[in-house]
């Protein structure tokens, strides 16, 4: 179950964490009875701090995210979490009936923001996406790579301090997925929100990431961790970049290999 | 050693900027306007080709006397004289209205009952379970066999009518809409419950809006079923008091063995019905459906 974190008694201190995963597992019922999906994961997030848990298939990182995001229960263990986080999706999941900006301010309504000041949040969150001038565009006008962008301005939107993605960039082509690391990199550090971000992707979460979480399949343990000190801005043809995807996958093709041999 | 830093990342964000305003460029799709004439020859040139072709051959039947017997069809221009007659006394618009009046008052009322029930038959399960079977059965029960229930229930009144389009337009309505919320994307739930959008907020902000071109659609049905059961109704339970309409007419034309103003009625129905479709209900799904881009052009 997922609970706000305890503040300190004078409610001025922030948190400590802005999620912690605390001895977590996940069954769901399969074919063969109950299925462990996810097994004793406990893992921090600090405040501001950017962290990517890699896996393969059916590593159930996605099920972890949603733990999280309180979309589902954890079988064991306790998960928390400082205020409701936001997240994002592959798909964009942006509102068809809605233009880019109405979609935006239906999340700042749902958080309780008065009708006089959405529209000018609204505006300010499309230029941190520069997407300054979409405010009245529909959903369907708007690219792939403008979509997330939205996306990514509604999720902001819930002003929460932990913005959880699930392989949100895995649907876009190569270049406009590139552009959209840099905007994340640059939004993270302007708005200093903790981010947990999930990716099959090895290169994607060694370039966005300060730490790196690899999680095992069937059942998803973490099977090591990576702390990333390559400077910003960063590249994914960077050398450093580069080497230490090369050290990431062996392991990540070890993982996978240990299935195939029973 | 600062300020080289600050401009890379200043250069690097505005090159950023460029690259992304380029992406936005190409990838955008721009939506062109279709000129009125490909709209007329495309859309509505051959509508009126076919209605054409259809008073050609009729007049041809009566010219040729391929049919010779007025009682058993009328020439288009004796139907039209009917037409005339009928409208220079000033009644043809009295006809259309009561039965138009009579028929959206009666969709509004259905609409009225149609809506909340579709709502709760969508939402909760054991009233799904319990008559939602009925309620898509009811659809395929024409509703002229109300008729004999609601004139005894009722009597022969205005009321009788209007309980016989309820009968046939509610539960279209309601399927409508259920059909709508069931075909909502299970990722729209999502993402509504992330956003805080949970219990009446999220019925409110996101089930009933996206289940909105479904709803538009049981409308849409919804009005077909109401003029069907109203013209049953006024043919059956004619009654001098309660006004003609176009029904009546009909039926006025049968009795008096007038064969132009049976067909007058008839295609006064046919009409109507077309035009309030037309002018009402197919603009109000085409802009649904355009306002999402779920409307492709050919």
């Amino acid at each position: 179950m997922a609970t706000t974190l305890a503040k300190a008694a004078d409610g001025t201190e922030s948190a400590t964490h802005a999620a912690r995963i605390d001895h977590v597992s996940k069954s769901f019922a399969g074919p063969a009875g109950q299925q462990l999906v996810l097994d004793d994961i406990t893992l921090d997030v600090a405040p501001g701090e950017f962290v990517t848990l890699l896996g393969a298939s059916g590593c159930g990182k996605s099920t972890l995210l949603n733990l999280v995001a309180g979309l589902d229960r954890p079988s064991a263990g306790e998960i928390a979490t400082d205020g409701r986080p936001a997240l994002m999706f592959q798909e964009h999941a942006l509102f068809p009936w809605l233009t880019a900006g109405k979609n935006i301010e239906l999340a700042l309504k749902l958080r309780g923001m008065p009708k006089a000041e959405r529209r000018e949040r609204a505006e300010e969150l499309l230029e941190l996406v520069r997407l300054k001038g979409a405010y009245g565009k529909r959903v369907h006008e708007l690219s792939g790579g403008m979509r997330q962008r939205v996306a990514l301005a509604r999720a902001l939107a819930q002003e929460s301090n932990l913005l959880l993605m699930d392989e949100p960039f895995a649907a876009l082509d190569a270049i406009t997925r590139d552009v959209l690391h840099d905007e994340l990199t640059r939004i993270w550090r302007e708005t200093q929100v903790s981010v947990l971000f999930v990716t099959h992707n090895v290169r994607e979460a060694v370039r966005l990431a300060q730490r790196v979480v690899l999680l095992s399949s069937r059942p998803g343990r973490i099977a090591r961790e990576w702390t990333v000190g390559i400077p910003h801005p960063r590249r994914i043809e960077d050398t450093a970049v580069a080497e230490l995807s090369v050290e990431i996958t062996e392991e990540l093709r070890g993982e996978i290999r240990r299935h195939g041999q029973h | 050693m600062a300020s080289t830093d600050s401009t890379t990342v200043a250069k690097d964000g505005s090159d950023l900027a460029g690259l992304e305003a380029g992406l936005d460029a190409l990838e955008t799709r721009q939506t062109l306007r279709t000129p009125f004439r490909q709209t007329f020859v495309q859309k509505i040139l051959p509508p009126l080709l076919a209605v054409a072709l259809v008073l050609a051959v009729w007049q041809a039947l009566v010219s040729f006397k391929i049919v010779d017997d007025p009682t058993k069809l009328p020439a288009p221009s004796a139907v039209w004289d009917v037409v005339e007659t009928a409208w220079l006394q000033g009644e043809l618009l009295g006809y259309i209205w009561t039965s138009v009046s009579r028929g959206l008052l009666g969709f509004c009322f259905a609409l009225l009952i149609g809506t909340p029930l579709g709502l709760i038959v969508a939402r909760v399960k054991f009233i799904r379970a319990a008559i939602g079977p009925i309620l898509s059965g009811l659809q395929s029960l024409p509703s002229v066999a109300w008729v004999p229930p609601a004139v005894i229930w009722l009597g022969l009144n205005n009321s009788m009518m209007y309980a016989v389009i309820l009968l046939g337009a509610v539960p279209s309505i309601a399927n409508g809409l259920v059909s709508g919320v069931d075909q909502v994307p299970p990722l729209f739930l999502r993402a509504g419950r992330t956003l805080g959008a949970t219990g009446l907020k999220g019925t409110w902000h996101i089930v009933l809006p996206a289940a909105l071109p479904g709803y538009v659609a049981g409308l849409k049905q919804g009005w077909a079923f109401s003029w069907r059961s109203l013209m049953a109704a006024e043919i059956i339970a004619s009654f001098p008091d309660l006004g003609v309409g176009l029904g009546q007419l009909l039926e006025n034309g049968r009795n008096a063995s007038d064969m132009a103003m049976v067909f007058e009625a008839i295609l006064l129905i046919l009409i109507v019905g077309i035009a309030i479709d037309l002018l009402i209900f197919s603009p109000l799904e085409r802009w649904v459906l355009r306002s999402r881009g779920l409307l492709v052009k050919s």
